[in-house]
């Protein structure tokens, strides 16, 4: 294949990390930016959305979407509502200290895992797509008799990874509607600014939390039903979208939802073309080498603000 | 009428208020006089249970907050200007408005009262609260507070970094929701500001209320006496 096939390649192949990565970025980054809690579990949120939606989609009969489309619902359901629970016995009572709370949220991490390879066992395990035609791409290029339109072999992508772009995408709009334009929205907004003040009128700041607690790990959740069709569900596959959703929240800074989003495209195209033209270890690489330089450079991230 | 009574509290193994007693009543300016770090602010804290007291009680008209969370107490009809204004910096004028609405179901009506109080918020009202000016700002936490309908206002130095003409309409606003029946609770170190406003006021000194005079009392002497100044 020709470079430009190539390259366009990569870029939808990133585009599609990018969204997983985005959505599961978003709930760490409103978890730090409401509650001012690192989550260092909140990989395993995502790999437990992919472990049930591997179990929903099991125990429902018919067309791979039927379950699908449960896992969807069910899926981030209970991931919200198993947080909520964590946050009420963890870390409500650890009154939100921002060290002990990371050293809970380890445990927390370690009780995930390993409940989950008790439960189902170390294999990984796959689920069906809901659909999953592949669509040829077509390319332009310049011939001897002038522009044309041809499908280079190879130049393809299948049509659940668009489905997962434009999902993804509207989930992020979904958000930011409910953050910038909703009443609910408004008291998250005020609570992150100032949680003493928010409580002098009236709003229930352990409440906000518990909810914000909730909605981050069912956000990660999404993300892993979304793409457990194209990668399986294993207990071990937290990490890697725990790590990389930590390099987003630096780079976008801490708290910063258009950084985050931003920093989720940056990540998620460089990963998918670096790639497919070198190696995945190489993204990584240079992945966490921005981070170390934004660190050095401009500690608050892209978007991140000084503290007032 | 607010009225709190041994109130001990502590930030941490730090206690704060070890015995502090005093009453607001409904159409007076009390005023909370002490020198810094007598715990005028921890006080005010106290009574919006934002500092929760380890003992003592406080009501309004009768009814105990001192055991509810510290979001029930504003719903109860306690409005408060913090010290330093504390204003939700990226919300807009109008998101703060509605934050403050919220707190207690007040709607359009005194939405329209408390812009009517401040003219100058009406034209910043999708301005975030931190771009605007500190005289600006001041205006908005009052109005925040005011957006409650609240029975008692608590004002902790509502005049701090204001130029003059501030003071003045922070003054004005004051005396006009003391004569529309508020019970406000005052904390401020101008004593110029204040003197002739305070209908009682109440002597802090290092955690316990040591003495309460009436607004003929209030005379230079008895400050100098508690104060020094």
């Amino acid at each position: 294949m020709q470079f430009g096939p190539h390259l366009l390649l990569a870029i939808l192949e990133g585009l599609v990390t990018a969204s997983i990565l985005s959505l599961t970025a978003m709930g760490l980054s409103l978890v730090f930016g409401v509650m001012r809690v690192v989550n260092v579990a909140h990989g395993e949120a995502y790999m437990l959305g992919a472990v049930l939606a591997w179990w929903v989609t099991g125990l429902i009969a018919g067309h791979p979407a039927a379950g699908f489309v449960i896992a969807a619902i069910a899926a981030p359901l209970i991931m919200g509502a198993l947080a909520v629970a964590s946050d009420r016995l963890v870390l409500k009572r650890l009154n939100y200290d921002p060290d002990r709370t990371i050293v809970a949220t380890i445990g927390l991490l370690y009780i995930a895992q390993q409940t989950t390879l008790m439960s189902f066992g170390p294999d990984a395990r796959p689920v069906e797509p809901p659909f999953n035609q592949r669509i040829a791409l077509p390319w332009l290029e310049r011939t001897e008799e002038g522009w044309a339109w041809f499908y280079p072999w190879g130049l393809s992508i299948t049509s659940y990874k668009l489905f997962v772009i434009a999902a993804a995408a509207l989930i992020l709009v979904a958000i930011w509607l409910i953050i910038t334009r909703t009443r609910a929205g408004l008291l998250m907004r005020a609570t992150q600014q100032d949680s003493e003040t928010a409580q002098a009128f009236g709003i229930p700041v352990g409440t906000v939390y518990s909810v914000v607690f909730g909605i981050g790990a069912a956000l990660a959740a999404l993300g892993a039903v979304l793409v457990v069709p194209i990668q399986q569900a294993h207990y071990l596959m937290g990490g890697e979208p725990l790590l990389l959703s930590f390099i987003v929240v630096i780079i976008g800074g801490l708290g910063s939802l258009p950084g985050t989003v931003i920093a989720a495209l940056l990540i998620g195209l460089s990963d998918g073309i670096i790639s497919v033209f070198f190696s995945p270890t190489l993204a990584k690489i240079i992945a966490t080498l921005l981070v170390a330089m934004v660190l050095v450079f401009r500690p608050r991230g892209l978007l991140g603000k000084a503290p007032a | 009428m607010l009225e709190a009574t041994g109130l001990r509290a502590a930030y941490g193994p730090v206690e704060v208020l070890h015995d502090v007693s005093l009453t607001a009543r409904a159409g007076e300016i009390t005023c909370l006089l002490g020198r810094n770090g007598a715990g005028k602010s921890s006080t005010l804290k106290a009574i919006l249970g934002l500092l929760p007291p380890s003992r003592g009680t406080v009501t309004l008209d009768g009814a105990a907050l001192h055991a509810l969370p510290a979001h029930e107490i504003p719903k109860r009809g306690i409005g408060y200007v913090p010290q330093g204004r504390r204003l939700f910096r990226e919300l807009t004028v109008a998101e703060t408005i509605e934050v403050g609405l919220m707190t207690r179901g007040e709607g359009r009506e005194t939405r329209d009262w408390v812009l009517d109080l401040f003219p100058r918020l009406r034209e910043r009202l999708g301005q975030q609260a931190g771009t605007l000016s500190g005289g600006e700002q001041q205006m908005l936490a009052t109005a925040r507070a005011l957006c409650l309908r609240p029975k008692v206002l608590l004002l902790d130095e509502p005049t701090e970094g204001l130029q003059p003409s501030m003071i003045d309409l922070i003054r004005d606003v004051t005396v006009r929701m003391r004569d529309e029946g508020y019970a406000i609770l005052l904390v401020e170190q101008r004593m110029d500001a204040i003197l002739d406003l305070a209908d009682r006021a109440v002597f802090l000194e290092t955690g316990r209320s040591v003495e309460t005079v009436a607004r003929a009392d209030l005379t230079p002497q008895t400050l100098h006496r508690r104060l020094g100044v």
